[in-house]
């Protein structure tokens, strides 16, 4: 089933799906998130953002305005 | 075989975090300089070395993820590698190997440029520990490069590196070739072109995630790593601790204490060394030069210009050293974490945090430490509001009216009364920089997108050499960059208070030369110069200005006298103590300049330092922009005149009006 990665929780994998197409776009992918590439939720900030996720070989950490933008397919 | 050259220009091309400075040290050693890129606020390190009879110069570019800039920092990286006139001989791009699929987009990139090329395997040591197996061979093959792997302290392997640079060569495989009729370089240049198109965007879409894929086929053939999808372990524990709801912001006070201690306290026995050496020194140059002017000039003007930059230094060095080993150990992405969403409801960003405390010991290195902040808006919006949070500087202004305000102690309980003012003082200054933010935020509208995404690095140990190095450079960009700004108000200030219009000062000396002076019977024995150089700096140029702004400042409970503490106070705000007493005649002596305003009384008779005029101008000091440093770093930072100017206009009128208000409130 399809979500935002903004609705993940801690620990959660899932498979990027798409990316919203704006100014954001390029940038995202550029830090490895793109259509078919695994990621998991490492932590979410004390007051709900930013997030944290395991992607490409590493951590990297989002605004929940930007982790909108990806679209996943939970795992597990 | 590549000619014998005498002189090579080697760019060092890498993500942010990738050990590329470490390497850069590595390389250089000692002999490097910092420079600055034309119209922009990223230092410019290069370095040099020599090896086989060719001298190398190596320029260590600032991070970038591609070729595709998203901020200054990388398009200056991206400019002068694809620079037309001076055209770098050798790119060596350096990855991260415990982090080889997102180093290795930059890498493609750089070699699809058709330039000699050199790949260095970064940190081999802790992939290794991490049991990610490199095929290094098989990745030569692959990228048509020469790679060369180095540990992480770059111990070894500097030589295979240098000897890889001298014979480097052009890759053989071209990774993206969807326009095989254009150059490559050229088609990344084109982002710098006015007309930005939505082809472009799509193109350098299709690049990016053709490289990621030919990135997975390559990493798949020359990596082998047992754990998949999954943090080193003890990042992971220390970030349970750091990143906790409630131990997290603990770790962070803690460690904001730690610091706020030493740029605060212990900074204060160097400065204090400083000055004194100072003092000895403008004594010993005006009793061994011929004097006269010249003698003057330096032993007065020079030496305490160089003195306030000197200054300085101590907390310029303690702040940096923090800031580094925070940055280099990889905390520095988890306060950030957990500040930002607080931070951002005021328009500022996680990493406003520093510079907002550093900020309590002094504006200037705050504002150069907002360079860590990668979104522009918030940067400025961050740089805009640090004058607000009170300095070191203001403190002797804020303990000698208080003084004046409270002249006895007054304790409650265990609270002493003087203290809880000056404490509100602080929170003034510190509310009026979170208004003043949140304002800004709703007023400031960017053009440029804006992108918080970030790097979580692992925790690693930081280098000493590194360190070290990146706080000399700091305080080199410091001394000679804003030290001339503040080197040169000091000369001008120093020549407006010592001179005045015509034979004005040489009268003086006249009219008190045979004794008759007022007041006859004072027992000071200095009393005579005291009064004669407060009558002198009444007549210099910096007297006649005070007086020119009198009618300015009346409304705000000021005379003249005032006026010219304010106006000398740029050169740094604690001259306003100095000022005020050798306007008073009473020299170096702060006991003395208390009871002389106290006792001081105006036209009719009345006291004329009331409640009312020292609490307008403790706010007045709380408020205005009188530091001519600070202007100096924010036109520095900024590019422009243009922020500096409206800074100076907002905080000039704010703590005009309040000072006002405060002033006619309580009179």
């Amino acid at each position: 089933m399809n979500t935002l990665l903004s609705n993940l929780k801690p620990g959660e994998r899932a498979i990027i799906k798409s990316i919203a197409d704006n100014s954001m776009k390029t940038k995202l992918i550029e830090m490895g998130c793109f259509p078919g590439e695994e990621l998991y939720i490492t932590k979410i900030a004390p007051l709900g953002c930013p997030f944290a996720i395991y992607v490409s070989g590493y951590e990297l950490s989002l605004r929940l305005n930007e982790a909108k933008n990806i679209v996943v397919e939970r795992l597990n | 075989m590549n000619s014998p050259k005498t002189d090579l220009k080697v760019v060092l091309l890498g993500n942010p975090n990738a050990g590329k400075s470490t390497l850069f040290n590595a390389l250089t050693g000692l002999n490097q300089k910092t420079g600055n890129y034309s119209g922009v606020t990223v230092d410019k390190l290069q370095g040099g070395f020599k090896y086989k009879n060719i001298s190398v110069n190596l320029i260590d570019l600032p991070g970038t993820y591609s070729l595709f800039a998203k901020s200054t920092d990388e398009e200056v990286a991206v400019k002068d590698l694809l620079s037309q006139k001076e055209k770098p001989d050798v790119v060596v791009v350096v990855l991260d190997s415990t982090n080889l699929q997102r180093n290795l987009l930059l890498a493609t990139q750089a070699l699809d440029l058709g330039m000699r090329t050199v790949v260095v395997l970064n940190m081999i040591d802790e992939a290794i520990y991490q049991n990610i197996n490199i095929d290094i061979d098989k990745l030569k093959d692959l990228l048509g490069a020469n790679v060369v792997a180095v540990d992480s302290r770059a111990k070894e392997g500097t030589g295979k590196i240098k000897e890889a640079i001298v014979s480097a060569d052009v890759s053989r495989t071209k990774f993206f070739d969807i326009t095989v009729t254009t150059d490559y370089a050229q088609k990344v240049n084109s982002q710098f072109e006015k007309s930005h198109t939505a082809e472009l965007n799509k193109w350098e879409e299709d690049d990016k995630i053709y490289r990621h894929k030919n990135i997975k086929y390559i990493y798949g053939l020359c990596v082998k790593s047992p754990e998949q999808l999954k943090l080193k372990e003890r990042s992971t524990k220390i970030d349970k601790l750091v990143t906790h709801p409630v131990f997290g912001y603990i770790v962070f006070m803690a460690l904001i204490f730690i610091i706020f201690q030493f740029i605060f306290y212990v900074a204060e026995y160097p400065m204090g060394w400083i000055e004194d050496g100072f003092i000895a020194l403008s004594s010993f140059i005006k009793s061994n030069l011929p004097a006269g002017i010249l003698n003057d000039l330096i032993s007065d003007g020079v030496v305490s210009g160089i003195s306030g930059v000197v200054m300085f230094v101590p907390q310029i060095t303690f702040l940096f050293l923090f800031i580094a080993l925070l940055e280099d150990s990889g905390y520095m992405a988890r306060a950030s974490f957990i500040m930002d969403k607080i931070m951002r409801k005021f328009g500022l960003n996680g990493r406003s945090v520093i510079p907002l405390i550093s900020a309590t010991a002094c504006a200037v290195p705050s504002i150069l430490s907002t360079r860590s902040i990668s979104n522009f808006k918030e940067r400025l919006i961050t740089i805009f509001v640090l004058p607000l949070v009170s300095c070191s500087a203001r403190l002797p202004v804020y303990t000698l009216l208080i003084s004046m305000m409270f002249p006895s102690t007054i304790v409650l309980g265990f609270l002493n009364l003087k203290g809880i003012v000056l404490f509100g003082l602080y929170i003034l200054g510190f509310a009026f920089t979170l208004i003043t933010a949140f304002v800004m935020q709703k007023l400031l509208k960017t053009k440029e997108a804006s992108f918080f995404m970030m790097e979580m690095p692992v925790y690693r140990v930081p280098l000493l050499k590194n360190v070290a190095l990146g706080v000399i450079n700091k305080i080199k960009v410091f001394v000679f960059d804003a030290g001339k700004v503040i080197l040169s108000i000091s000369i001008i200030l120093w020549f407006l208070s010592n001179y005045g219009p015509g034979t004005a000062l040489e009268d003086i000396d006249k009219k008190y030369a045979n004794a008759e002076y007022p007041h006859v019977g004072e027992a000071d024995p200095n009393y005579h110069a005291d009064f004669i150089a407060s009558k002198k700096l009444e007549a210099s140029y910096i007297g006649v200005l005070g007086k020119a702004i009198e009618p300015a400042i009346r409304p705000l409970g000021y005379d003249w006298k005032i006026g010219i503490a304010i106006l000398t106070s740029f050169a740094a705000r604690e001259v306003f103590v100095g000022t005020m007493s050798a306007i008073y005649g009473a020299n170096g002596n702060e006991k003395g300049i208390q009871e002389k305003l106290m006792s001081e009384k105006d036209e009719n008779g009345n006291l004329k330092y009331t409640m009312a005029v020292c609490f307008s101008l403790v706010v007045f000091y709380v408020f205005a922009m009188q530091c001519i440093s600070t202007i100096a770093v924010v036109k520095r930072e900024t590019k422009s005149w243009k922020w500096p100017t409206i800074q100076f206009v907002y905080l000039t009128m704010l703590a005009y009006v309040s000072a006002w208000i405060v002033f006619n409130v309580l009179s």
